[in-house]
């Protein structure tokens, strides 16, 4: 006896993705938009991570510049550190690690709440009241990702130039002003608008996959943590993606 | 093999037989009773379990159906169905004369509006406060918008389950008996017309189980409900049942009233009316 082909799985599990994503659009647009949850998960997201995403921004722009700075220094190009360091920010680095660590922080937490309410039958309990489980917990939560997203990446952006010019003055004396106008001199809004707008598909995927994850989580207790856990890698995993294609559509059509 | 079905005793009203194959139920014939629940034999599987098999039974406006039968029979499938939650493989179902697999999203949330649901664990929003979880229903399905409007159904749903000073907790500061009070206060205050009670007692020490029970039955008489109790509970099913139907494999077994089952000849009845 045959079992089902070896595709069958894949297939369904892309199907279901996809109806999921129609089903988000189709409440998106239905009249009744949960403005106090969106706001209650702008919050949670977006405020909460603030502190580690710009810890972790500052961190990134002063270790960069302090491991740059020896090199450049070598070839006399020292005066170059700022704006390496605001390109390969802005661009890159920033947008990708700041993604990258809301898929573990966000992602899971979406994945295991949402999965924790469907385990507990929350989530049915709501469908059969009447009320829309996808309007009030899912919409909420992918475009409350969504927008935040930019939003901390800048923040991080920002302070990551910030550790950029605490690390230069630990050798040389640089004026916060001078050390900013050089950074932002190499800087181009083709620099800045895409790397926006990629983060924007970044928290998107985010939150769409921890919400997918934890929606669709099997019952039993076990099944909360599988949700968190692949709701982490599957969203690591689309950063990487979309970042990928990211840099290919720029490099196309930005920096042609 | 199927127990005999148990006749209907002398003063009994309601219908206790099966109905014939086939022939719709009018009101004449059930006594003037309207049917509000009618399944007709509804089969379900899962993969290559087949839960429900043939299952038919109706439930009458304004009663209480008791819904016996060992764990994994189909019980709580069957009434996922009702709901749209689960969709059968074949047979009937309808709910107030309408197709419950026919209808579109719309027509399954005005169906979903006029049945009530309390699940086993009370299923409570665990991130709302009491008062959220039962406004919850009323602002976004009833769409109210008058604050005073919202205070004062709150107020009286949670009177009615006899816990008004719960009103600002959080639903972790509750016990397992008072959580499912909250969770049938939410499910009134939507003022259904059926209830479906998944377990309604299970997990309940026996004064709670019989308050939970007591309850149901006072939810039945105020607002003249239909209900279809699933239970384990003998007690629960002594006080709150009209009618039971006992369920094996995936169909109905036997149909009668509890002292009626109680001593029906099959053994696999009777011992759901025996001591564990």
């Amino acid at each position: 006896m045959t079992g089902p082909p070896f595709w069958e799985k894949p297939l369904l599990a892309i199907a279901e993705q996809v109806r999921f994503l129609g089903a988000f659009f189709r409440n998106l647009f239905r009249p009744g938009f949960e403005w106090g949850e969106f706001v209650r998960q702008c919050y949670l997201i977006g405020y909460k991570s603030l502190g580690l995403c710009g810890i972790t921004g500052f961190i990134l722009g002063f270790v960069l510049t302090l491991q740059s700075e020896p090199t450049m220094k070598e070839f006399g190009a020292q005066s170059f550190v700022p704006s390496m360091v605001a390109i390969s920010v802005i661009r890159e680095i920033g947008p990708v690690i700041i993604a990258l660590i809301c898929a573990g922080k966000v992602a899971s937490s979406i994945g295991a709440e949402l999965g924790s309410m469907k385990v507990t039958e929350q989530i049915d309990a709501m469908e059969v009241s009447g009320a829309s489980p996808m309007q009030y917990l899912v919409v909420t939560r992918i475009l409350a990702c969504t927008i935040m997203l930019p939003i901390l990446t800048l923040i991080a952006d920002a302070l990551a130039l910030l550790g950029g010019w605490v690390a230069s003055n630990i050798s040389n004396k640089v004026a916060l002003v001078v050390y900013f106008n050089k950074s932002f001199s190499s800087l181009d809004f083709s620099d800045l608008i895409p790397a926006v707008i990629k983060t924007i598909f970044f928290g998107f995927a985010i939150g769409f996959v921890g919400s997918y994850k934890g929606y669709n989580s099997d019952r039993g207790t076990e099944s909360v943590g599988v949700a968190a856990n692949s709701a982490v890698v599957s969203a690591s995993l689309w950063v990487i993606v979309l970042d990928a294609i990211a840099v290919q559509l720029t490099s196309v059509f930005a920096y042609s | 093999m199927k127990a005999p079905i148990i006749p209907p005793t002398a003063n009994d009203t309601r219908r206790t037989e099966k109905f014939p194959e086939n022939q719709p139920v009018s009101a004449a014939q059930n006594n003037q009773q309207e049917v509000v629940v009618d399944v007709r034999h509804l089969a379900k599987s899962f993969g290559k379990n087949k839960v429900l098999t043939d299952l038919t039974y109706q439930l009458y406006r304004g009663e209480n159906l008791i819904v016996l039968g060992k764990s994994g029979t189909g019980k709580s499938v069957s009434i996922k169905c009702m709901v749209g939650m689960l969709q059968q493989d074949s047979g009937s179902l309808k709910v107030f004369g309408e197709e419950v697999k026919d209808l579109d999203e719309d027509g399954l949330r005005e169906l979903r509006i006029r049945i009530g649901f309390l699940f086993q664990s009370g299923a409570l929003y665990d991130s709302m406060t009491v008062f959220d979880n039962l406004a919850f229903p009323l602002t976004r399905v009833l769409k109210l918008k008058d604050d005073a409007e919202i205070e004062k159904r709150v107020k009286e749903a949670l009177e009615g389950v006899g816990l008004a000073d719960a009103v600002n907790k959080m639903p972790s500061d509750l016990s397992g008996g008072q959580r499912k009070r909250i969770g049938l206060a939410r499910t009134l205050i939507l003022k259904p017309e059926i209830m479906l009670y998944d377990e309604p007692t299970t997990g309940l020490d026996p004064i709670t189980s019989r308050e939970i029970s007591e309850l149901i039955r006072e939810m039945q008489k105020k607002y003249n409900i239909s209900s279809i109790i699933i239970t384990h509970d003998m007690e629960c099913a002594r006080i709150t049942g009209d009618r039971i139907i006992v369920m094996k494999a995936g169909s109905i077994t036997a149909e009668g009233q509890y002292d009626e089952l109680a001593n029906a000849p099959d053994e696999f009845v009777r011992s759901f009316f025996q001591p564990a």
